[in-house]
């Protein structure tokens, strides 16, 4: 893969991605468009200029991680691991189809260039806290990125893992909270609101920077920060939108969970070109 | 290991404690090992491994769920875990971690379940684990072990520490009857025949070991010949001596301190069913025991020799002619 800084490259590449998460869900006729649409500026970021990787080494142990905590993501993460060339991106459109390796959620079993088999929420940061722990061990200055749902912040392990974090000062590692303002029953605040975040991450003893998680470069700039930022773990507060470039998407509680259908897919990609 | 006639049973050390000296000794040898505690490490002796190795030591609070979690991402960056707390704590408030991070991906997480079952005593029944093998169970590609005495645990560590996988070992937090000499032979996934008979098989775990000995004992002097299995191994179960057993004997007595609900007993019955079906009798918990000193409480409960003899008489005189 070609990695790149170029913020036109990088939209491009944003907005191929966006195109195979609409296509994906559409033939898998299920799935969760909203906030795989969300997170697109924050993965493309970290897998084309951020992190050190090498898809024809997917086992480097000197390679940084990154895991989708909430993992009904999912398709955002395929598309962009097809794209870096870790996995085929002409089986895509097999997302959730029997013995795909693009399963519902991520599973290692079926994708071993995974980092993490995901999906039940609240767990990723705590793995992401033990691989950068053993990074420590070993010597290595690899960092663990682990991504997180607003609405996976209500889960208590969140706040285990947070306090964990912040007291042994877990530096390696950077959350980042995609903040989207939605899950599946409606608006996170009318749910069971979260706000406010950044204060509790703070309060967690994390450097806690927020962004617009879909402006290519505040993503770049967190991470940057992030990564020269010592002592404390990072927590990027990404304020993005929900279904993010497909205008009937954006914003609606209904896009969290539901497939377009083929005309709806037509005219989401009439918007991606 | 050779069988013996005649047991004289000796108070030992207790599994927890077995499980702590057991620990360093594997870790001396292998560096990836390292160890998850939740603020029990006095207890359930992982302290011992934090003095000697503080930099392999992760005290995670009092905050299972993570704790588990953190185990798995460290096992996933090549680390042997293993992770401990009170067995009804790391079990019932780590399973799901347990199951999403370490059985379905396979993550090669050790855990040490202390103070199980109810002869804890004193601290009463929200911190005696009586259901952990039924969720270890539960767990599929886990290793579970219930190990009856000091010999036993030291070789399920030192097994745990070389078998990549996840592994659940039981411990327990009173001293225990020593049931194996030190260079006993116990291998992980086969039962150890302790005493031979042709009556009447007794299958047990952990400290009904002792129990299931004494109570063959008392059996012989009524003239009833009874053998006894030590099945250390719950998962994967020694179903050829089982088979045999079953066989052989024609009855079983299956000896837990667990509920009767879906613990050792239920892996057997499953196992003679299918192999060599045979009645069978079952001793274990129906629901939650109380406060008490760690001798009486078992006794109220039903988990003594007496109640074996008694099932032994019973599923004796089930058997077909």
């Amino acid at each position: 893969m070609q990695k790149t800084s170029n913020p036109q490259e990088l939209a491009e590449i944003a907005k191929k991605i966006r195109r195979h998460i609409i296509e994906m869900i559409g033939a898998a006729k299920s799935g969760h468009p909203g906030g795989s649409l969300s997170a697109v500026e924050i993965l493309v970021t970290l897998y084309w200029d951020v992190m050190r990787h090498d898809p024809a080494n997917p086992k480097w142990p000197a390679r940084d991680r990154f895991i989708l905590s909430k993992g009904h993501a999912a398709p955002v993460l395929y598309a962009v691991m097809a794209e870096c060339g870790y996995c085929p991106v002409d089986e895509l459109k097999t997302l959730r189809k029997m013995g795909s390796i693009y399963q519902g959620h991520p599973d290692v079993r079926f994708l071993p260039a995974l980092e993490a088999s995901t999906g039940s929420l609240g767990q990723g940061l705590s793995l992401a806290l033990g691989m950068s722990s053993a990074f420590k061990l070993d010597g290595l200055d690899s960092r663990a990125y682990v991504m997180l749902g607003d609405g996976e912040s209500q889960e208590g392990q969140i706040w285990e893992a947070a306090m964990y974090g912040g007291y042994h000062k877990v530096d390696n590692v950077c959350a980042i909270v995609d903040y989207n303002k939605i899950q599946l029953d409606g608006f996170v605040k009318d749910i069971l609101d979260v706000a406010p975040l950044a204060d509790k991450w703070r309060a967690f003893g994390w450097h806690t920077i927020v962004i617009d998680g879909n402006d290519l470069q505040q993503v770049k700039a967190a991470f940057v920060e992030a990564a020269a930022t010592k002592g404390k773990p990072t927590c990027i507060v990404a304020n993005t939108i929900k279904g993010k470039g497909v205008s009937f998407m954006e914003n609606n509680p209904k896009w969290h969970g539901v497939a377009p259908s083929p005309q709806e897919v037509e005219l989401a990609l009439k918007e991606l070109v | 290991m050779s069988v013996a006639t005649k047991y004289e049973l000796k108070l030992g050390a207790a599994t927890r404690e077995a499980f702590g000296r057991a620990l360093v000794e594997v870790a001396r040898e292998n560096p990836n090992i390292v160890g998850c505690d939740a603020d029990l490490s006095k207890s359930t002796m992982m302290t011992y491994f934090a003095k000697e190795f503080p930099t392999r030591f992760f005290e995670c609070g009092i905050a299972e769920a993570n704790m588990v979690a953190v185990g798995a991402g460290l096992a996933m960056a090549g680390k042997i875990p293993f992770v401990s707390s009170f067995s009804c704590f790391v079990m019932n408030k780590g399973f799901e971690q347990l199951r999403t991070d370490v059985a379905y991906p396979g993550a090669n997480v050790k855990v040490v379940g202390t103070h199980s079952g109810i002869s804890i005593g004193e601290d009463g029944p929200s911190q005696m684990s009586i259901e952990d093998l039924a969720l270890a169970g539960a767990l599929p590609g886990f290793t579970v072990i219930s190990p009856a005495d000091e010999v036993a645990t030291k070789a399920a560590v030192k097994w745990a520490a070389a078998h990549f996988g996840g592994v659940f070992i039981r411990t327990g937090r009173a001293k225990v009857p020593v049931i194996y000499p030190a260079d006993a032979k116990i291998e992980i996934g086969k039962a150890n025949l302790l005493l031979p008979g042709t009556d009447v098989t007794l299958v047990a775990h952990g400290m009904m070991v002792a129990e299931s000995i004494r109570a063959a004992e008392a059996l012989d002097n009524e003239g009833i010949s009874a053998r006894v299995l030590d099945l250390h191994t719950i998962k994967p179960l020694d179903e050829e001596a089982l088979a045999r057993a079953a066989r052989e004997t024609g009855a079983l007595v299956v000896a837990e301190e667990h509920l009767v609900d879906c613990g050792l007993g239920v892996r057997v019955a499953q196992a003679v069913a299918r192999y060599a079906p045979a009645p069978m009798e079952f001793i274990g918990l129906e629901t939650y025991a109380e406060s008490g000193t760690p001798e009486g409480v078992p006794i109220k409960y039903g988990l003594t020799s007496a109640h074996i003899v008694a099932a032994a008489k019973k599923v004796i005189a089930r058997k077909t002619k």
